[in-house]
């Protein structure tokens, strides 16, 4: 089948799509956007982790069907071509957030969604928010630390702003 | 496979009817795991994201239900009850933040839970503690079948829908009084639980309602254990005093709340281990439910 929808801000269409299919398989083998990682296949992981009409949910888990006419937003779709890194994108470098790399896409989409409803969440707004995304490098410190850092820094650029 | 993406829910009912092994997905939270480690390949995938009276909920006076009543869409997200319906279903709402991850919660619902109807559901405890007379909403091209929440789990992840049926709406009484929801897993978040209990308290009609997850083929409810209780409250006047239980009820309740069970040994515990556990969940809860309803008692006084 043919499914057509929004994919960071750009109409776009996938043919051939198999109807059991996942979102997460039609985005990196067909659409070209690898960004979110393919781990688990169960939602144990949230490596897949993208927007769908602004809820962050696990890829692996949307039927590729379902998405017909909506909005998805993918890791690939957070950075601004204009301006660079989203802020949670650049924390994540500068804190040393970042070892094997594989559950980062996920982890910056569920952190930037827990800093747009929260600029100012606690470790356990933190620790709750990333509770779906496993990672076995960092041990999470450094993780916790990025988190920190991009709400800082939103929140003093919008007080600068203000 | 077919991919049935009908618009409406009379289009829903016409596609179920039509073909009736179609499998439903709304969140995908189960159906998918199925489908990607190709456990289960079914004959058609009936999506239903498109309905948006499923992921609604209202709440009213229904024929058959005393009081105010919860009519909560099938696929209402869990993260949605826990953030709306916390005071109106407070034991659903605890059991809903125990689900998966907050990536989960944004997909999974009620509805899921009840057509998978697998012993470990989270939501099944809740629903059972919430009285006798929370209703599963089922429809078909044939009409609307209200069938009592004690009726609807018939065997290890079977329930008594009929082939054309859907799951529209569950209909849950609003809490009359404090509900908790106590889960077993290895940690707080993502897990399928070892098993997990229910508890409500109903003042209105002096009764506790009492919900076991994970310990049996089916959910189920301690009848034994809720008669004991209700009995105890009534006996010696404690829902007028709000005065202690006492541990030697509280023992007897955990008790017959294990008696109640019938648990296995499997990937995630043992039997001996579930029975343990849900006598310190029953006496926890219980506990924390009369604290609650003892202090709303003197802070009404």
């Amino acid at each position: 089948m043919r499914v057509t929808f929004t994919a960071n801000g750009r109409e776009v269409e996938a043919d051939d799509v198999w109807e059991g299919e996942s979102l997460l398989f039609m985005l990196r083998e067909r659409l070209g956007l690898p960004g979110s990682k393919n781990a688990c296949e169960q939602g144990e992981c949230g490596s897949c982790t993208v927007y769908l009409d602004g809820a962050p949910v696990c890829s692996c888990l949307v039927a590729a069907g379902q998405v017909q006419d909506r909005e998805v937003r993918t890791v690939e779709g957070l950075a601004d071509p204009e301006t660079g890194l989203d802020d949670v994108q650049q924390a994540f470098v500068d804190a040393g957030a970042v070892q094997c790399g594989f559950c980062t896409p996920g982890l910056l989409v569920q952190s930037h969604d827990l800093l747009e409803r929260n600029p100012q969440p606690s470790d356990n707004d933190i620790r709750e928010a990333l509770s779906g995304n496993l990672c076995r490098c960092t041990g999470y410190e450094k993780i916790m630390d990025a988190v920190r850092l991009a709400s800082a820094r939103k929140c003093s650029s919008s007080e600068v702003s203000q | 496979m077919e991919f049935l993406r009908p618009a409406t829910w009379d289009e829903a009912l016409a596609a179920k009817a039509e073909h009736p092994s179609a499998l439903p997905i709304s969140g995908g939270t189960d159906v998918m795991v199925e489908l990607n480690f190709d456990r289960h390949r079914p004959s058609a995938l009936l999506d239903l994201n498109r309905i948006s009276e499923l992921t609604a909920w209202e709440s009213g006076r229904f024929e058959g239900q005393e009081g105010e009543v919860i009519r909560l869409g099938a696929a209402v997200p869990y993260a949605r009850i826990t953030r709306e319906l916390s005071r109106e279903l407070p034991g659903l709402a605890l059991a809903g933040n125990t689900v998966g991850s907050p990536q989960i919660r944004n997909r999974g619902s009620v509805g899921g839970n009840l057509g998978g109807a697998s012993p470990a559901g989270d939501a099944h405890p809740a629903l059972l503690a919430a009285g006798r007379d929370v209703l599963v909403e089922a429809e078909s091209v044939r009409g609307t079948r209200l069938i009592p929440i004690d009726e609807f789990y018939v065997g290890v992840k079977r329930n008594s829908l009929e082939p054309d049926e859907l799951i529209r709406a569950v209909r849950i009484p609003v809490a009359d009084g404090p509900q908790q929801f106590s889960k077993i897993g290895t940690r707080n978040a993502m897990v399928i639980a070892v098993c997990a209990f229910g508890i409500a308290l109903h003042p209105k009609n002096g009764t506790v309602g009492t919900g076991i997850g994970s310990a049996a083929p089916t959910p189920r409810r301690a009848v034994e254990a809720e008669e004991f209780i209700a009995g105890e409250l009534a006996e010696r006047g404690l829902w007028e005093s709000g005065a202690l239980i006492g541990p030697a009820a509280i023992q007897r309740f955990g008790e017959l709340v294990t008696a109640a069970a019938s648990p296995i040994d499997d990937v995630r515990g043992t039997a001996a281990y579930r029975r343990h556990a849900l006598a310190v969940m029953a006496r926890r809860t219980l506990t924390w439910t009369w604290n609650e309803y003892t202090q709303s008692l003197r802070s009404a006084a």
